[in-house]
């Protein structure tokens, strides 16, 4: 009986012995938990950004695997009208729809914070043009645009302030327009309800407090509302620019990115490039130009992010 | 500086109603306390004061003026809250200078008025400093400087010593009440502590249920009750009360449960078999050797200055004795206690409005 349990036994120990080593290592351990997490981002965010970034290296096509061709896609960027039009519109697309959603998302969530009958259930319809699937609504956008049976046109016709119907995506002018209203109609929500939810956090003691210190209405906004909000404000818009300049479904369900081209954004051009085009090596470039202006935005809100000096010190 | 009185006010939300009826005068420069328990009505009349609740019935004037629909920055009131409600993004200089500021005050004089409240309350070496970097006793005194800066006609507070711990408590009491007594401002308080009510008030106004049990000066309120409620809130411990009625053949007495029989001023008015409340406070109870109320010991503690003990009659009710004699006790022996009889209050057995006994008049 003794004898086969004292062979077995050295073997056994060192076993226990690394695993309990193990166990009571808090960086061995640390790393084990960590492993999972670790494994899914290396497999679905670093590798695809990495491909992506050494396609645009290449000249690969679809069904054929390019070879390296150094900055070349790059130079022909540079050179390329449509693209720089692209950078363009990706601009002016996000810097004017992010403007109109954080001035209607704000004014939204004051109107919302205030004490009106019904209050949840207009939050929650509020919600709505988030909640439905982008490509629904970019479709239900289409309609609404529709050269020939517009609802906005026939609405103006009707009330007799237009003599003919509107060409909302022919005209570049007027895609634009459409396409950015489309998208501030999809991102109000976020905005609205993440800065209500800001407001919230506002204690009601200190608008009291302010209102007996003499505060009107629009000094209580000045003085106590905007200042608490920014912090809430900086890390909203953040995300909402991020959204918008990679926004690629409205686009592609709306236009296409037409006419002529008027409202082709990086996303979509690098898409009709790289996949409809089959040049991926080019697309992925258009793609990885992307960076700059999104670590921009980034790097923006990381500064414009750090904890204020009032924000710091003290425990609770 | 200015009187504030308080006329038949009445306040409901929604249907129900909260306060019913609430009069109330205080005087320039008095340091008035409304106490009570949670959901008396107190901090709810002290908002209508500031302002920040309509009144639905009644007025309320600052000095000479009806303010019931005046803005609350017209009425000249500061208030200090129970959470502080600092400005979180303001250093303590801003957020006393605040109101200065709205109201258009240039820097130098605004500066100056800030750096004299912050002399009066120690803050001067914290004006740089944000509300989170402040103890909570710190906090509470900018939210009193924020207040003092505006020298406004009236101060209000809402229960401003509920967050801060015991030690603290004590200390900001003193200071409060000192700074009263140099600036002169007429002063409401709310607080749910008859302890403080008693410490720092020149009248205190006892609320309960939305309306008011009794107004008038601590040590008034505290010997001549006008009620059961009033003389079980004011006090600690609170008053013994004992029910049973009032026997008057022979000399006039009391008669409890258990057969407790408690001698009385000889002059009552009181007919014989009336149900009674009998109220004796625990310092007014005196060891006896024969006679008296028979009362088994059960809790003893002592507290260095003084002995209390807790005991129950035969009839089962707990009375709680205070001494300053260190008396020894053994739990379960039987003692007997005995009161004056002009320190006995008597209140009615159904009403329990107190009875005029002869001290009082």
């Amino acid at each position: 009986m003794a004898v086969p349990s004292a062979a077995i036994q050295p073997r056994s120990s060192i076993f226990s012995r690394i695993l309990s080593r193990w166990s009571e290592s808090r960086n061995a351990l640390g790393f084990g938990f960590m492993l999972p997490a670790a494994a899914l981002l290396l497999v679905f965010l670093t590798y695809p950004l990495g491909l992506g970034v050494w396609l645009g290296f290449t000249d690969a096509r679809i069904g054929r695997p390019g070879i390296f061709i150094g900055i070349e896609n790059y130079e022909y960027l540079w050179s390329d009208a449509v693209f720089w039009l692209s950078v363009f519109n990706t601009l002016l697309y996000t810097i004017s729809a992010s403007i109109l959603k954080f001035a209607l998302g704000l004014w939204l969530a004051l109107l919302l914070n205030q004490n009106l009958p019904f209050k949840s259930f207009f939050r929650a319809i509020v919600l709505l043009p988030w909640v439905v699937p982008t490509v629904l609504s970019a479709i239900a956008f289409w309609w609404i645009y529709d050269s020939q049976f517009s609802i906005l046109s026939w609405a103006l016709m009707e009330m007799g302030l237009i003599d003919h119907r509107i060409n909302f995506l022919g005209d570049p002018e007027n895609a634009r327009a459409s396409v950015i209203a489309a998208n501030v109609w999809r991102g109000i929500p976020f905005v609205a309800i993440t800065l209500l939810a800001g407001l919230q956090t506002i204690p009601q003691s200190l608008y009291e407090a302010a209102t007996l210190d003499g505060a009107s209405r629009w000094q209580l906004f000045r003085y106590v509302t905007l200042p608490l909000l920014t912090p809430i404000i900086a890390i909203t818009m953040t995300f909402s620019v991020l959204f918008t300049f990679t926004d690629f479904q409205l686009i592609y369900v709306l236009t296409r990115g037409g006419p002529v081209n008027a409202t082709h954004l990086m996303a979509t051009l690098s898409f009709q490039r790289g996949i409809s085009g089959g040049q991926l090596g080019e697309g992925a470039a258009i793609a990885v130009a992307m960076i700059p202006f999104l670590l921009a935005a980034i790097l923006f809100s990381y500064f414009g992010l750090q904890r204020r000096k009032w924000q710091q010190g003290g425990g609770d | 500086m200015a009187s504030v009185a308080i006329g038949e006010v009445y306040k409901s939300f929604g249907a129900v109603e909260i306060l019913h009826g609430v009069s109330v005068n205080i005087e320039d420069g008095e340091f008035v306390t409304l106490v009570g328990p949670s959901g008396c009505g107190k901090s709810t009349l002290l908002r209508m004061i500031a302002g920040l609740e309509k009144i639905s019935r009644g007025q309320i004037a600052i000095g000479e003026r009806v303010v019931n629909n005046v803005a609350p920055k017209e009425r000249d009131v500061a208030m200090v809250f129970q959470n502080y409600a600092l400005y979180p993004h303001m250093t303590v200089a801003e957020n006393m200078a605040f109101s200065l500021m709205l109201k258009g005050v240039s820097k130098p004089e605004s500066d100056a008025g800030v750096r004299r409240a912050a002399e009066i309350l120690g803050l001067v070496p914290l004006l740089a400093r944000y509300p989170r970097q402040l103890s909570g006793g710190q906090r509470q005194r900018v939210a009193m400087g924020r207040a003092i800066v505006r020298d406004p006609a009236v101060f209000l507070f809402d229960e401003p010593l509920s967050n801060l711990d015991a030690k603290l408590r004590v200390q900001m009491r003193a200071e409060i009440k000192e700074l009263h007594q140099r600036l002169k401002t007429t002063t409401v308080y709310v607080t749910h502590d008859q302890i403080e009510a008693m410490t720092m008030a020149d009248k205190i106004v006892v609320m309960h249920d939305g309306i008011v049990e009794q107004i008038g000066p601590p040590l008034e309120l505290y010997d001549r009750p006008n009620n059961l409620f009033v003389a079980s809130f004011i006090g600690s411990p609170a008053m013994n009360l004992l029910r049973g009625e009032i026997a008057t053949d022979g000399s006039p007495s009391f008669r409890g449960a258990g057969g407790i029989s408690v001698p009385l001023a000889s002059a009552l008015s009181i007919p014989n078999g009336e149900p009674v409340v009998l109220g004796i406070r625990p310092e007014h109870l005196r060891l006896s050797d024969d006679q008296g109320i028979p009362v088994t010991v059960a809790v003893v503690e002592p507290t260095g200055s003084e002995v209390q003990l807790i005991g129950r009659t035969a009839g089962g009710e707990e009375i709680v004795a205070n001494f300053r004699e260190r008396h020894s006790f053994t739990p379960g022996e039987t003692i007997r206690l005995t009161a004056e009889p002009s320190l006995i209050h008597l209140f009615h057995g159904e009403t329990g409005q107190r009875f005029q006994t002869r001290t009082d008049r």
